[in-house]
């Protein structure tokens, strides 16, 4: 398949949108455009599953390279691999879901859309690109429409939390071109393309200063401690389809980052550094878990309890064997795929009460049954629940960081999995409080979920489960994906 | 495109018989009854959901009796040992060659027993519960969790593979929590089921890291091979794990008691047991079910299961031991003080789990050495009886009364008749009174120990009489004591009776299981090695222990059977001590103090703290010191154009001494 349509499609959207007359229109667009979306991802899926099952075992399928800036090298490379395959998959289920649960937006209908839609288009992009160029040309893409809508439509100190937000995502940016640039200029010939770079050799001094560049420029986006501050802040303040795309996607750009640039192209400094990639990502599970715990605030909850899981996602690529390799990138999805239903249900619980506190709610489950189901599959998948998407990805990280037998990845490991009795302590003192005990006064009048609210929220916990129940299909994706890089780690 | 739909082939091994479509429908029955309940019971099938979710397990049940028929009867033993078999697996999650994650279904002798076991108490509790829960708001939600729950266990007990019987192992947890949470608009059921669920995931992460350690060194984690590896003495995988060590300790050593740490968890083994007694809020039906007979044997059933690798690792089968002997006697005397009957039970179950639990610890591996592995296996399946049955009766008490506290009962042998007797079986069953069930299990229990360690024999004896005694004191405060108020006369005024034949029906059932139950030559079907162990079993030697059992029931007796000041004198005369076991050893203060205070305030509080102060504050504080900066030099832009003029000239100047002196 022609995979100029994941690009084509949402800019096509979003032109449309900007066409629309009233809030109706802008409405029916976006969903039409987001579902049209999501079939194209399980085309792409099919297409993908076809051409392997047929013994197609090029490294990326449906390769497409238009020369772009031929002075220098840049070409318009697309291409996908079993990871791309899986990212894109996870952006349209957020999408949609995120398209959905914004039905009630009546500020500004029009640009709101048209900024989700452009933000998929960049995310879309950004999964699909084998060139660095354009790779952080669609990165930015994703990342601008964000300071908008948080300083738009968030709430809260929303001004506060949208400049931090775009300040440190630039900042991680800033230092992703310049690894780049490094990369560019100091790689064995002057290239952008990936597929290139990897064949090639990057000589260790350059590598020396490009990888820890890239790692952590690309370590901002996906919390690296300790430069997940933006978290909290970013997601409490966006509105509620916004955190899910920050939570669901943008955290995830990061990974993929750090996974399939600056590991795959650098993998001598990826050794190098391997220790304090762990180190970093294991205080992050830990100290997330412990943060959260003391939140009262259901979206600070939810944000500190990313930073944890996103932990997951380094520490899955530091310790770099393909297990715990493709552990991460199960987690990403799997993350995404439950923080934006997170993000979905704690909006829907938001509107009904105005408030986030759990303190000031209780017993819901008596007025919102839906709802609360909701809220108790996504703590339940958060806390690492069999059947659900978190613990398949949770234990593939554990398993392929067990693979190395000395102390300090021991420790690290164990440590990590620490981490599952806090989060069982901080979900179910959030569920409980929220969901369970007697009703509060003056809640006794509120409203289960809406149609579209029901759908958004359906839609990512059959993702959920799809991966939790039968987690083999995203490990077939993933896992020879995942090989290719160790292989270049590895020196092969 | 068809590849994607592909499920990965089931693997049916040959053996015979093709069982593979029965066998898998056995747990796949309830959760169909879960999926079919939870989505559809409260709006279209409120009314029948009971009857449905009842229907599917007693399909289930039949198939578990006729795959137990054909295990121990037709194709399970070949040459006079029973096999191991697998008529099902298929790979979950494959993460290298070798080590995956498979479910499957595993048939042996221990897996058979707890077939039999899960789906028949179970089916008596749906059917006691089609009464019981009459009524309730929340009737098919309720249903669906009972499915939730057989289905987890089910797949608990046949996981051919160590990952998949911790992917139940969780599955059952949250099951529990569920149930415990059934009331979830009372504050105290929120607190026990939250409770219930992070005290056993704290041991459940005993339990992975165990998994961790042993699929390294065993290189799998299929259940048949990780044993083979780890108990051939010859091979490398049982050699490297020997011979690495931490701390002192063997790597299998650790491994082992880290996965016992799991199931002392699940089993609520000292002192992990904390959660059990709180347990007790969910409705009664399921502290028989869970709480009693099934999910809380998990844990012996998992040392069971790697008991051969158990029995390579002395120190491992020493801790078992000492534990679970430790928390039978703890857990005995605490019930002797506690007034709420449920109560009473929750620590009954914990001290008679710690029979099976030292039994095993005190068990070799084979031939006449095995009495320890064969009588735990046994005492487990009587056990399972008569605390269901316990537990069911006190249901049917609470029912009546509408009270958990022994004060509020007495005397109520005349309107309770037919609960009456089967307590009264029950009891004497616990309490190991020949010739019902218990006495049989518990006798063996003891036979074990007394062979192997004197310490542990006489710490059993003394437990096996305090047993006899809490349960006949909670049986004559119920049933005789004070003369018992005119049902009319109770507040509210509303008669209910024994709850009808769907009530009954569970208790006369598991009755007779009770009374009969011990005859079973049990020793002829699930032994350590399969093969047959003819029970050793002496006259003499129950003389001991039975005349403790009566001495405690007499005791009971004359403190309880008639309403006097005896027993409270007692207490008063034990002060200290008594006040210390009725507040249960102050076990809850010790976790609240660990939790509020170190977990909460010492790690979460400072790490919050820290988040926002430090690393936010360095954010911050950029962001200030930009903007500080930029206030300051903002004033070169003034727009005057004498000013610039001036810089300028000084720039000139500034650059004519550079070249100057620079480049002379």
């Amino acid at each position: 398949m022609n995979l100029t349509l994941l690009i084509l499609l949402p800019l096509l959207t979003a032109v449309v949108i900007l066409l629309m007359r009233n809030a109706e229109q802008v409405k029916w667009t976006a969903l039409i455009g987001s579902t049209l979306q999501f079939v194209l991802a399980f085309v792409l899926l099919f297409a993908f599953r076809n051409e392997r099952a047929g013994g197609n075992e090029a490294q990326m399928l449906f390769e497409l390279q238009y020369n772009w800036f031929p002075a220098w090298h840049i070409s318009f490379h697309l291409g996908v691999d079993g990871i791309s395959v899986a990212m894109v998959l996870l952006t349209a289920f957020v999408v949609i879901a995120g398209v959905l649960v914004s039905w009630n937006v009546t500020k500004m209908t029009k640009e709101f859309y048209f900024l989700l839609i452009l933000l998929s288009l960049g995310a879309y992009g950004f999964f699909i690109s084998l060139d660095l160029f354009i790779l952080f040309f669609f990165l930015e893409i994703a990342v601008i429409p964000k300071y908008l809508l948080i300083g738009i439509w968030g709430s809260g100190k929303k001004e506060y939390a949208a400049n931090k937000l775009a300040l440190m995502l630039m900042g991680g940016s800033a230092l992703v071109l310049v690894g780049l640039l490094g990369v560019y200029f100091g790689g064995p010939e002057k290239t952008f393309d990936l597929l290139t770079l990897s064949r090639g050799h990057i000589p260790v001094q350059v590598q020396k200063i490009c990888f820890p560049l890239l790692f952590v420029g690309f370590g901002v986006f996906t919390a690296l401690f300790p430069f997940h501050t933006w978290v909290p802040d970013g997601h409490s303040s966006a509105p509620t389809a916004g955190s899910m795309f920050l939570a669901g996607i943008s955290m995830k750009l990061g990974g993929y980052g750090c996974l399939r640039v600056a590991t795959y192209i650098m993998p001598d400094e990826a050794k190098e550094y391997a220790t304090i990639i762990i180190v970093l990502s294991t205080i992050a599970i830990l100290y997330g878990a412990f943060a959260t715990m003391m939140q009262k605030d259901l979206k600070y909850i939810n944000a500190y309890s990313s930073v944890s899981h996103c932990g997951f996602v380094l520490l899955g690529i530091g310790m770099l064997t393909k297990t715990a390799m493709t552990g991460a990138v199960m987690q990403m999805v799997s993350h995404g795929l439950m923080t934006a239903l997170f993000f979905a249900v704690i909006g829907m619980i938001y509107e009904r009460t105005h408030t986030r506190q759990v303190n000031e709610m209780g017993g819901l489950m008596k007025v919102m049954p839906f709802i609360t189901t909701v809220l108790f599959i996504v703590g339940l998948c958060s806390l690492g629940l069999p059947g659900l998407s978190g613990f398949v990805a949770e234990m593939t990280v554990f398993i392929g960081s067990w693979q190395h037998p000395d102390p300090f990845h021991r420790i690290a490991t164990i440590a990590a999995c620490i981490s599952i009795v806090v989060t069982a302590v901080y979900i179910l003192r959030a569920i409980g409080q929220t969901a369970m005990g007697p009703i509060k006064e003056g809640y006794n009048n509120l409203s289960d979920a809406k149609w579209n609210e029901k759908l958004a929220a359906v839609i990512l916990i059959a993702g959920i489960i799809a991966i939790g129940v039968a987690p083999f299909w995203l490990n077939d994706l993933i896992s020879p994906a995942a090989e290719i890089i160790m292989h270049k780690v590895a020196g092969k | 495109m068809n590849d994607f739909l592909q499920i990965p082939m089931l693997q049916v091994l040959p053996f015979g018989k093709d069982i593979g479509w029965a066998l898998l429908l056995i747990p796949l029955l309830p959760l169909a009854g879960f999926l079919l309940l939870g989505l559809f019971g409260r709006k279209h099938i409120k009314n029948s959901s009971g009857i449905i979710g009842t229907s599917l397990l007693l399909v289930s049940t039949v198939l578990s009796l006729y795959t137990a028929y054909g295990y121990f009867f037709e194709y399970g033993k070949v040459n006079g040992v029973y096999q191991k078999l697998i008529p099902l697996q298929y790979t979950w999650l494959q993460f290298s060659p070798g080590l995956s994650i498979d479910m499957g279904i595993i048939l042996d002798p221990i897996s058979v027993m707890m077939l039999v076991v899960v789906s028949f108490i179970s089916l008596m509790v749906h059917i006691y519960s089609l009464a019981y829960m009459k009524g309730e708001d929340r009737f098919p939600t309720y249903y669906a969790f009972l499915g939730l729950f057989t289905f987890s266990m089910l797949g608990l007990v046949m996981a051919s593979n160590i990952f998949q019987m911790y992917i139940f192992w969780e599955l059952v947890g949250i099951s529990s929590f569920l149930l415990i949470g059934y009331y979830y608009d009372r504050p105290s059921a929120v607190a026990a089921c939250k409770k219930a669920f992070i005290v056993t995931r704290f041991a459940d992460l005993g339990f992975l890291i165990g998994i961790l350690i042993l699929s390294f060194y065993a290189g799998t984690l299929d259940f048949n091979t990780l044993i083979q590896r780890l108990t051939s003495s010859s091979a490398p995988e049982f050699q490297t794990a020997v011979a690495s060590s931490f701390l002192g300790v063997s790597a299998l050593t650790w491994a082992l008691v880290l996965v016992f740490i799991g199931g002392a968890g699940k089993s609520a083994m000292f002192p992990l047991h904390v959660w059990l007694p709180d347990a007790m809020e969910g409705p009664t039906p399921v502290s028989a079910l869970i709480h009693a007979a099934t999910m809380v044997v998990a844990g012996v059933f998992l040392v069971a299961r790697l008991f051969p690798v158990f029995s390579m690792s002395p120190p491992a089968l020493q801790v078992v031991s000492y534990v679970g002997v430790i928390s039978a006697l703890f857990a005995a005397v605490i019930a002797c003080t506690q007034t709420d009957i449920k109560r009473v039970l929750a620590y009954s179950t914990i001290s008679q789990i710690g029979f099976m639990m030292f039994s095993l610890g005190v068990s070799g591996s084979g031939g006449e050495n095995g009495l320890g592995f064969t009588a735990s296996m046994f005492h487990l399946f009587t056990h399972a009886m008569f605390k269901a049955l316990l537990f069911l009766g006190a249901g049917a008490v609470i029912h009546f009364i509408h009270s958990n506290e022994m004060k509020d009962m007495g005397g109520l042998r005349k309107y309770l008749p037919i609960t009456h007797i089967t307590f009264l079986i029950a009891c004497l069953a616990i309490s190991g009174v020949p010739p019902f069930a218990g006495f049989f299990s518990k006798e063996e229990i003891l036979l074990a120990a007394y062979h192997h360690n004197a310490i542990i024999y006489w710490i059993a004896l003394i437990t096996s009489g305090l047993t006899a005694f809490y349960m006949f004191r909670l049986y004559f405060s119920i049933f005789w004591n004070k003369e018992a108020p005119s049902p009319l006369e109770r507040a509210g005024g509303e008669v209910h009776g024994e709850g009808g034949f769907a009530m009954m029906m569970p208790l006369v059932l598991l009755a007779v299981g009770a009374a009969v139950a011990g005859f079973i030559p049990f020793g002829n079907f699930v032994s350590s090695d399969g093969k047959l162990l003819e029970s050793a079993f002496h006259l003499q030697f129950s003389i001991a222990p039975v005349a403790l059992g009566l001495a405690g029931i007499f005791a009971a007796m004359w403190l309880y059977k008639k309403q006097n000041n005896k027993p409270d004198a007692i207490a008063a005369s034990l002060n200290g001590f008594y006040k210390a076991a009725y507040h249960k050893f102050y076990m809850d203060e010790l976790y609240l103090f660990i939790t509020k205070k170190i977990l909460f305030n010492l790690i979460g509080r400072p790490a919050a703290w820290f988040d926002k102060n430090v690393v936010d504050g360095m954010v911050n504080m950029t962001g200030n010191t930009t903007q500080a900066i930029s206030e300051k030099i903002k004033g070169f832009q003034s727009g005057k154009v004498q000013q610039y003029a001036i810089y300028f000239l000084a720039g000139v100047i500034g650059l004519a001494v550079l070249f100057i002196y620079i480049w002379k």
